[in-house]
């Protein structure tokens, strides 16, 4: 038996944590206003959606499956919601989320359908997926905009809503990684996550369908994305068929970073959260270091490449070297 | 990502109808039958200078297909070719303008693609980062280095000989980008189908570590195959960049999706170990003849994509259902 002070040194999260206070650190000496209350506030309201839309990617990662359409579930709900909003002003905006959920979690069960019914890889269903519903944006808004003037003033306040010094988006964020780590870590259904992707064979042996949890972690996954487009378009007060185009990609490098692994069954929600907070504050650190928003892109890509070799590294040394690379 | 290889095959004792179920002849079927719907609907293409211009839908990105079909078969992946693309461009755009010769330019578009394929190459058999995170990766840092150098200019200042290599035509309506692709197609056929070399490619597919125990240099041959499709993404950067005229930072923006698509199309198992050539090339047209089609209807691009994502699924899903057909239930 470890001791409980030999455990917190050996964990990836551990490091990760100071890396991520390092990161801070560093930004804040530079940056004095980075590291005052409101600063901090502001980027963790502005990490919240990279955050929840994390942790549903990381139920669907460990099940040995990935989610590549979650940026354009984002963008369709997150258009149809504005649609709505333009067409019914009358319609309450707690109506206006629920529906953004239900419309994510169906086009997430469209996903886990597909890849649970015909055993098709889940990385070629969701390109497809992704594509098809970004295609949908354009078809439900004619490729036109729904500018800020067009959407009732509840619509875009309700993200801004102070509670208990927090915007309403960061208590979902951390209401999300609480729950999902409450649930990964003490549910049946979440111990059947890692049992899947850990082992399909064995999973199979006890009678847990890989199928249909993969089902349940997509449907999940969407239901979340869902939410998070209407947080999108009534954060940024805009929608069209572009938004968060590409975003997937974060998500995916935010659970890399913080210790899942693309080979299912490894990964932890605490770890999810510190991959987040990192690309949060460098997102938020380097347009204070006055570079134009275009190097930004080219640095962060640098970052992001960077830290998921770290991870893979570290990812190989606690599985023990291996003759042959284990498959992603 | 991995799943039961899958069988492209459906098995039954009649050899014939086998034959006839083989992913090669269903594509060839499918190839035929959109073209006769395409010309029912609009008999211009039947025009060979129509045909000639609904190649360039599909000769650059099929190009890149051929190599990449080589490295899925071999288990891995490869998605950040559109940002090798828009790499290689700006490079291609720099050299232009700082007055090279269009010789030097071409060396230019395919060291940059080969010197990205094989950073992608590195991460993947020396660092052993899984390939869809690594390139996941460079696809956004390779994409980033393309908008901070150029942000919101235009580089165009491309010599006039440079523009034969997308533009121009080897004889009658034949362009050189179709020449090029046909060539490619037969060495990448022969390659795999014919020497030890395509052999082995097959074997890292099947079985990794069987591969490795039976000599096999599975990490060096990874790592080419890597470096092959940077090479052939320079080389698109090339054709696309001639026939534009102008680089972009968003040039080939997306375009990863339309070359994976056509490979998985083409009956190549994501899981590895399965595949052919001759599938590649007839998913290529497919996928060219059905943009082109649409295009020729007005469909806008965006929802072109929609076409695109379906196809994918479907044509990935007839298999699965094809193998459910022939054993209810076992």
């Amino acid at each position: 038996m470890k001791s409980f002070g030999r455990d917190l040194i050996d964990s990836r999260e551990t490091g990760l944590a100071f890396f991520v206070v390092a990161t801070f650190m560093a930004a804040s000496v530079m940056f004095p206003s980075f590291a005052s209350v409101s600063g901090m506030l502001d980027t963790l309201d502005d990490t919240s959606i990279l955050m929840l839309l994390a942790v549903g990617q990381t139920l669907v990662l460990l099940t040995r499956a990935i989610d590549l359409s979650v940026a354009a579930n984002l963008a369709l709900t997150g258009m149809i919601a504005a649609l709505v909003n333009q067409a019914f002003p009358d319609v309450p905006v707690i109506v206006l989320l629920l529906m953004s959920t239900a419309i994510g979690a169906c086009l997430g069960a469209l996903n886990g359908a597909v890849i649970w019914s015909l055993g098709v890889p889940s990385i070629v269903v969701t390109l497809g997926t992704m594509a098809i519903y970004r295609g949908l944006v354009f078809v439900v808004s004619g490729g036109a905009w729904v500018t800020s003037n067009e959407m009732t003033p509840d619509f875009q306040e309700i993200v801004r809503v102070q509670l208990l010094g927090l915007s309403l988006m960061s208590w979902l964020a951390i209401a999300a990684i609480v729950l999902g780590a409450i649930f990964l870590r003490h549910t049946v259904l979440g111990r059947r996550l890692y049992l899947v992707g850990g082992n399909p064979a064995a999973a199979s042996s006890l009678g847990v369908s890989t199928g249909a949890t993969q089902f349940f972690a997509f449907t999940v996954s969407g239901a979340v994305a869902g939410l998070c487009g209407y947080l999108w378009v009534a954060r940024f007060a805009v929608a069209y068929t572009d938004v968060a185009s590409g975003f997937e990609l974060q998500v995916i490098a935010a659970c890399v970073i913080g210790g899942v692994s693309v080979a299912g069954g490894v990964g932890r929600i605490a770890g999810v959260a510190l991959g987040c907070l990192f690309l949060g504050i460098i997102k938020n650190a380097l347009p204070l270091l006055g570079l134009s928003p275009y190097w930004q892109m080219a640095v962060s890509g640098l970052i992001i490449t960077g830290a998921v070799i770290l991870n893979a590294r570290r990812d190989r040394a606690s599985h023990g070297s291996t003759l042959v690379t284990r498959q992603a | 990502m991995s799943s039961p290889p899958r069988t492209v095959e459906v098995t039954t004792r009649a050899r014939p109808l086998r034959r006839f179920l083989r992913w090669e002849s269903l594509l060839a079927i499918v190839v035929a039958v959109v073209f006769a719907g395409i010309a029912s609907v609009s008999p211009y293409i039947l025009d060979p200078w129509t045909l000639s211009d609904a190649t360039f839908n599909f000769t650059e990105k099929a190009l890149i297909a051929l190599p990449l079909a080589l490295l899925i078969i071999a288990r891995e992946i490869d998605i950040s070719v559109a940002a090798i693309i828009a790499l290689a461009s700006v490079a291609m755009g720099l050299a232009a303008q700082a007055g090279f010769p269009t010789p030097v330019l071409l060396a230019v578009g395919l060291g940059t693609g080969l010197a990205a394929g094989m950073i992608n190459g590195m991460l993947v058999t020396v660092l052993h980062v899984p390939s869809i995170v690594a390139t996941i990766g460079t696809m956004s840092l390779f994409r980033g280095i393309a908008y901070g150098v150029l942000g919101d200019n235009v580089l165009k200042s491309y010599p006039p000989s440079f523009a034969w290599f997308g533009q121009g035509y080897v004889f009658g309506p034949v362009s050189f980008e179709l020449v090029l692709f046909v060539v490619a197609a037969l060495v990448t056929a022969v390659i795999l189908h014919r020497t030890i070399i395509g052999r082995r490619i097959y074997a890292i597919g099947s079985n990794p570590t069987a591969a490795f125990f039976a000599g096999v240099r599975v990490a060096r041959y990874r790592f080419w195959l890597f470096a092959a499709t940077g090479l052939a993404s320079g080389l698109a950067a090339i054709l696309l960049t001639s026939r534009l005229g102008s680089t972009r930072p968003t040039i080939a923006l997306g375009w990863e999706l339309e070359v994976v698509s056509i490979v998985i199309l083409g009956g190549v198992s994501i899981a590895g170990g399965v595949g052919t050539i001759a599938g590649v090339v007839l998913a290529a047209i497919l996928f060219g003849l059905t943009t082109f089609g649409l295009s020729l209807m007005n469909v806008p691009g965006i929802v072109l994509s929609i076409f695109v994502g379906a196809l994918l699924i479907v044509v990935v899903s007839i298999p699965a259902i094809a193998r459910r057909l022939a054993w209810p239930k076992t």
